[in-house]
């Protein structure tokens, strides 16, 4: 077993284990913070899979926006006793049921499959993935189309979250 | 050197975990939470998709910042539609705003 092999092992190990606390744990402020570690998990693996770009914007992105504002929203819906509630509705034998129905059916499909062993092919010393990607997103001939449709979506939800959230004026 | 199968059995792995998050928790956050996971499993396999099987083309990690966008604004709506019930009805759980429901 390599080195890689190893993070891998462990850094899969984390990620799983702090998934499954973070949808079992009823404290939703320690169900968020198993989040951020699943999350960094993620960033290690792109890393692993040579995508250093991805694994910084994981950390600003999920990390550093996303989780904070989760665990924001946990702070300001904190009304009557969260953490007394039970955490999972009544259905959730069902739901346990049809997700582990999903994931076994996932590895069974990908277990059929035969090329799934394939090993990584050598990314050239000379290769600036980097580069290649900033330029793929901007150029005429790559994805300018869908990186200018995702910058007007991500306006429109900032505009209509604020919409959304702003306190009702009195008399309306 | 990591075959491309243990990318693939991990991000399986993840997204049952977001799938069961989101069909079973009562708390809107919590059910928002397990969206988050499930969409980090599929940018998992796109970005292992793109460096075992078409690393010459940049299209896979452009379509992981793709997701990454989608989930900022998801994260976003959803979340401040999530304080704009608790404002109105001062409760967060899935089951109780079921005044749409049929």
């Amino acid at each position: 077993m390599t080195a890689e092999q190893a993070i891998f092992l462990f850094i899969s190990f984390v990620i799983l284990f702090s998934g499954y606390l973070m949808v079992t744990r009823a404290n939703l402020v320690h169900s968020a913070l198993f989040l951020v570690v699943a999350l960094f998990g993620v960033a290690v693996i792109f890393v692993l899979l040579d995508a250093g770009f991805l694994a910084v914007v994981q950390v600003l992105v999920y990390i550093g926006a996303i989780a904070i504002l989760m665990i924001f929203a946990v702070m300001l819906t904190r009304g009557n006793a969260t953490e007394e509630q039970e955490s999972v509705n009544t259905g959730y034998g069902w739901a346990l049921l049809l997700s582990s129905l999903f994931a076994f059916a996932l590895i069974v499909m990908l277990g059929q499959w035969q090329e799934i062993d394939a090993l990584a092919p050598a990314l050239s010393a000379e290769r600036d993935t980097i580069v290649e990607l900033g330029t793929a997103l901007v150029s005429p001939d790559g994805y300018v189309i869908p990186f200018e449709v995702a910058s007007v979506m991500l306006l429109a939800a900032l505009i209509g979250a604020l919409v959304v959230a702003r306190p009702q004026k009195k008399g309306k | 050197m990591i075959p491309l199968s243990w990318f693939l059995y991990l991000a399986a792995g993840l997204f049952a975990l977001g799938l069961y998050g989101v069909l079973a928790r009562k708390n809107a956050i919590a059910i928002l939470m397990g969206v988050e996971l499930m969409l980090n499993a599929v940018n998992i396999n796109i970005v292992a998709f793109w460096r075992y099987l078409t690393p010459q083309s940049m299209s896979g990690q452009v379509f992981a910042v793709m997701v990454f966008a989608v989930a900022a604004a998801e994260v976003a709506v959803g979340l401040a539609l999530v304080i704009s019930i608790y404002r109105r009805r001062k409760t967060v759980s899935a089951d109780e705003i079921n005044l749409m429901k049929w």
